[in-house]
């Protein structure tokens, strides 16, 4: 649904674009093919190792992975699973909440759900890439550390 | 060729490892191919749309217009701008980071761009919608309200971190 208006918004751009200017517009979609071809090396390395992550790390593991462990090792195991892979936000959020049946506390939830969205450690390289190495790291382990700290407010608030 | 293998090396060599794993371990091997599949398709529908935009930005949003809004010293209305930016987008969190290299060039601040990439991984729209239909509203909005603060949080840490050199290089690697 989302993605419908996004298109909308990018074809109403597209089409008042041209309509204003149509060497500007030539040069926006050169500009929008020059940056993604810029990224695609890793991007396409990068669906391959969540391919392979997600195969050994299915579903199924993750749930039992974290399911019974409970305290600040599953919290911590979370968090680190979380920053590791990479899963689609519709893939990701009933696995959180399959795994809330199976007994993970919403700490560890949390955790994972937090370090999936801000943690990112797959894509390093391509944030390198815009950030440089330093701000990248900083960013990414104050992200991690924000992210156990959300754990322990939300497990102590639900 | 060569400069194409070049670039391509990594993704060429996770190729081999994938069927070498496919051939030890079929199961693995079919599920990962599946899934990277699922996930190709997934990642290519969203992602013209966002390119295109940045295309868009680029072309027809100049620096001054740009540096006006979401530069140094554009103060709440700036973050309110990286924000709401952010948290309009879809797509995954590295699809951000080409469009945080288009604001830099036009001149954003840092600080500004890190709100931006820390909205686009949290607090997308369509997200939390997704969020609260699985894991309930109490939790989704809990956790919503601890971004908001984390965002901040992140962002000023990232930039303070960042003397006024490492910040300069950073601007030009954007350009």
């Amino acid at each position: 649904m989302f993605t419908y208006i996004l298109y909308g918004l990018a074809g109403t751009g597209l089409a008042m674009s041209f309509f204003k200017d149509r060497n500007k517009t030539k040069m926006a979609l050169k500009k929008a093919w020059k940056s993604f071809e810029n990224i695609l090396p890793q991007f396409l390395s990068i669906l391959i190792i969540i391919g392979l992550a997600l195969a050994i790390l299915s579903p199924e593991t993750i749930t039992n992975l974290l399911g019974m462990r409970s305290g600040i090792w599953g919290v911590l195991g979370a968090a680190l699973i979380g920053s590791i892979t990479l899963i689609p936000g519709f893939v990701a959020f009933p696995l959180a909440a399959a795994l809330l049946k199976n007994g993970a506390g919403y700490m560890q939830i949390a955790a994972f759900v937090s370090t999936l969205m801000m943690v990112g450690i797959v894509t390093l390289p391509l944030e390198i890439k815009t950030f440089g190495k330093r701000a990248t790291i900083i960013r990414n382990i104050s992200a991690f550390v924000f992210s156990m700290i959300a754990a322990f407010v939300i497990g102590v608030v639900l | 060729m060569k400069a194409f293998l070049k670039r391509y090396r990594v993704f060429l060599l996770l190729i081999i490892i994938n069927i070498v794993i496919g051939f030890a371990l079929p199961d693995i091997g079919l599920k990962s191919i599946s899934i990277t599949k699922q996930n190709f398709i997934e990642m290519i529908s969203v992602i013209p749309p966002i390119f295109i935009l940045l295309g868009l930005l680029d072309v027809w949003v100049d620096r001054a217009t740009m540096m006006k809004y979401t530069g140094k010293g554009s103060g709440l209305k700036g973050i309110l701008i990286a924000f709401l930016l952010g948290s309009a987008a879809a797509g995954p969190l590295y699809a951000a980071f080409p469009v945080a290299g288009v604001m830099l060039k036009k001149g954003s601040s840092l600080f500004n761009v890190f709100i931006f990439i820390g909205a686009w991984s949290t607090t997308k729209i369509p997200m939390l919608t997704f969020e609260a239909a699985s894991l309930g509203l109490t939790f989704t909005l809990t956790r919503l309200v601890l971004s908001i603060i984390g965002i901040l949080i992140i962002a000023v840490t990232t930039e303070k971190a960042l003397n006024k050199d490492q910040q300069k290089k950073i601007y030009e690697l954007n350009q």
